[in-house]
């Protein structure tokens, strides 16, 4: 196996699932490649000057920024003649979801031959665990605290990969670290097709989630395998493939094990709000034809 | 070659012969045309570069900054709201040492919304770590653009630059204009060389996160790169006029200053105006003179001391104000002044906001309370009235 183009030694709390996605979409890619990314934890834990993790050529401008960023190396290298590099955006969920959408809109518009990653961590994690539209519904965050008027998020997580495929982009798709062949195998067929790709990364975070140590695999399977997070990939618009889930599992299975959930096994009127959560699940399952 | 042409024509062709690599420009008025007339000249295959339309000013300045990180001569121009929506991409251009150039066409912001010309967009980015230099008229702005370019891609220097000219003013204005040779531009002008560039072969870490321990060294160096700027931009007048034919005096530039008494200080395409109300008084037997801001940051203090050592009174005019505090440039002029021998009373004139027409009449007035603080002292150190503010509102 080739040497990881992501180097210990980062800031990353013990147990976060970002820098998991990090490695994995690098050795995908390989060393032939270019990374623009978001202010957030990916860029604070792994770029302390002097000290860097990156061992390709990586740059990080703002929080919003990342894929006009990206668009401008593209057309730099385009006015060069060199189209042989792999170009990637690395951003958190609050920059894609939220504050960045403009710029991944016009990125996506234009048609610039760039993946866009986004290591999808369900909140704003950097600045202490706050709602970001990533967010699912009935999480506890700093932002949507729990209290006798409230059980949480009350919005459930944005389509952010419908907003990508809306656009046209060539390529869509969801992955989650449990399932690193998948993974690598969609980073590598995005940067296959020509034009736009948007791969949305589920990556528990052990601070904001609050589970177990040792928990983070175990966190990526549960919620594939619940059918709250749904495996897909979409070619021009065509959905073409879907990770099938063999045994479904009660959302209950994934929520219990997570302290921002907590309060849906202690409140009042929990149960209602897991049942809401497990119809969102029943929909991906039949949306994406998960079960057969 | 002398030609008539809009001033957007004529600035749009004159980043045409920089040859930048990428250009990345978003609408707004009154700097529209320069952005059309660029795409334009792409689409007659007159510009060899990779033109982007954005989503906004804010896209564009980030676009830039991942074009010029991977080693691009790269343009934009913006104004006003759209400047302002940049700011924060500003300090970081600045901040990762990106020779951007941009074309910063002056005009007031909002609210009340006004269209119309005034400098306070680009005094509010003063301490954006731009190298900022004012043109008073299109020819200058023409001659500066190469200039620009030469300045912050050198390697002592690598720092992004703007030239301010005020919207419609010059932007919309039809003049003879000496149109650039590309083949001259390429003597004062070499290829862009970038010391760092996002190269796999050799791969770099742009833009990191730095601690207490490391943030001071980086503002520091900038710093210092903006003074280095100030002997280069002189250099560089020079070598262009010994091209060109055209200079135009360095950071700063004077006007019958000789025996002045009164010396009225400003920038933008006001000077003009100034040179004639300068030339009427002086055939009254009045002595005054100006002197012109071309560089603002880096900030020409020494140049400055020689230039105002010798007169009675300073009068200063600018098109902004820092509601709260007096106007940008007057704060300056007297910041340069206050540790030297030289005590002359200063006074300052916001001019011209949103687009109010600045005429001679206006500089005769400037001139006459000019007197009379050099006669009776100063009273007030900066002055609205004197523009004919609405009596309702006094
Ligand atoms: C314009 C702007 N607003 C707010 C911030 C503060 N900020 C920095 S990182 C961050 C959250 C990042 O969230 P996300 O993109 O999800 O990445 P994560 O930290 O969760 O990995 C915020 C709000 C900022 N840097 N810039
Ligand atoms: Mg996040």
């Amino acid at each position: 196996m080739q040497e990881s183009l992501f180097a210990p030694g980062h800031r990353a709390c013990a147990g976060c699932g970002m820098p998991i996605v990090i490695k994995l979409v690098l050795d995908a890619a390989g060393p032939n490649t270019i990374v623009a990314s978001s202010t957030g934890c990916l860029e604070v834990t792994s770029t302390p000057f002097p000290e860097s993790s990156w061992k390709v050529p990586w740059i990080h401008s703002l929080f919003e920024n990342p894929a006009s960023v990206a668009s401008g190396i593209e057309i730099a290298f385009k006015k060069f003649g060199r189209t042989d590099i792999n170009l990637l955006v690395i951003a958190g969920d609050g920059s894609t979801f939220d504050i960045g959408i403009g710029s991944i809109s016009g990125m996506f518009d234009r048609g610039h031959n760039i993946t866009y990653i986004c290591y999808d961590n369900e909140a704003y994690m950097n600045t202490g665990v706050q709602r970001s539209g990533s967010t699912p519904i009935y999480a506890s965050t700093t932002t949507t605290p729990i209290g006798t008027q409230s059980p949480g998020n009350l919005v459930r997580k944005k389509d952010m990969p419908a907003i990508a495929v809306a656009h046209g982009a060539s390529y869509v798709a969801t992955a989650s670290i449990a399932y690193p062949v998948d993974l690598r195998r969609k980073v590598k067929r995005s940067l296959e097709i020509k034009g736009p790709a948007y791969i949305q990364i589920n990556a528990p975070c052990i601070t904001g989630w609050s589970y177990a140590d040792g928990d983070t695999i175990e966190q990526a399977k549960l919620v594939v395998e619940t059918c709250i997070c749904p495996l897909y990939e979409y070619v021009d618009g065509e959905l073409v493939g879907v990770k099938k889930v063999r045994n479904k599992r009660p959302v209950e299975d994934y929520l219990k094990t997570q302290g921002r959930y907590k309060h849906l096994f202690r409140a009042e009127g929990g149960d209602v709000y897991i049942a809401n959560i497990q119809a969102i699940a029943d929909r991906n399952a039949e949306k994406f034809g998960l079960l057969d | 070659m002398m030609r008539v042409a809009e001033g957007s024509y004529a600035i749009a062709d004159a980043v045409r012969c920089c040859s930048p690599d990428v250009v990345s420009v978003y609408p707004i008025t009154p700097q529209t045309h320069i952005v059309e007339h660029l795409s334009q000249f792409v689409a007659n295959g007159e510009l060899d570069c990779e033109y982007i339309n954005v989503d906004s000013e804010f896209s564009s300045l980030s676009s830039l900054i991942g074009a010029s990180a991977a080693g691009a001569r790269t343009y934009t121009s913006t104004t006003s709201q759209g400047l302002a929506l940049m700011f924060e991409v500003l300090y970081n251009a600045s901040g990762m040492r990106l020779p951007i150039v941009m074309t910063t066409v002056n005009r007031a912001l909002s609210a009340p919304l006004s269209i119309w010309n005034d400098q306070q967009d680009s005094f509010g980015v003063r301490d954006s770590g731009w190298i900022q230099l004012y043109a008073e008229n299109v020819q200058e702005v023409m001659d500066l653009t190469p200039q620009l370019y030469r300045i912050s891609e050198d390697p002592e220097i690598l720092t992004p630059s703007m030239v301010c000219m005020d919207g419609y003013i010059l932007t919309h204005v039809y003049e003879p204009v000496e149109f650039l040779d590309p083949e001259l531009v390429k003597e004062i002008l070499p290829p862009f060389s970038p010391v760092n560039v996002l190269d796999p072969e050799d791969p770099k870490t742009f833009g990191a996160f730095a601690d207490p321990s490391w943030f001071t060294e980086f503002r520091y160096l900038q710093y210092k790169a903006q003074e280095r700027a100030l002997d280069l931009i002189g250099k560089v007048d020079k070598q262009f006029e010994e091209t060109f034919g055209r200079g135009y005096g360095g950071l700063i530039d004077t006007y019958r200053t000789d025996d002045a008494e009164i010396l009225l200080v400003s920038l933008g395409s006001i000077v003009g105006t100034i040179k004639d109300a300068v030339d009427e008084l002086r055939k009254e037997g009045i002595k005054v003179g100006l002197v012109k801001i071309r560089s603002y940051r880096p900030f020409p203090v020494e140049t400055l001391k020689e230039a105002l050592k010798d007169a009675s009174v300073v009068a200063v005019i600018e098109k902004d104000v820092s509601v709260g505090y007096q106007s940008a440039l007057l704060t300056d002029i007297k910041g340069a002044l206050y540790n030297t021998s030289i005590r002359v009373p200063i006074s300052g004139f916001a001019a011209g906001l949103g687009g109010r027409d600045v005429a001679m009449k206006q500089i005769r007035k400037i001139v006459e309370n000019a007197s009379r603080v050099k006669d009776e002292g100063l009273e007030l150190e900066t002055e609205f009235e004197i523009f004919d503010v609405n009596p309702e509102c006094l």
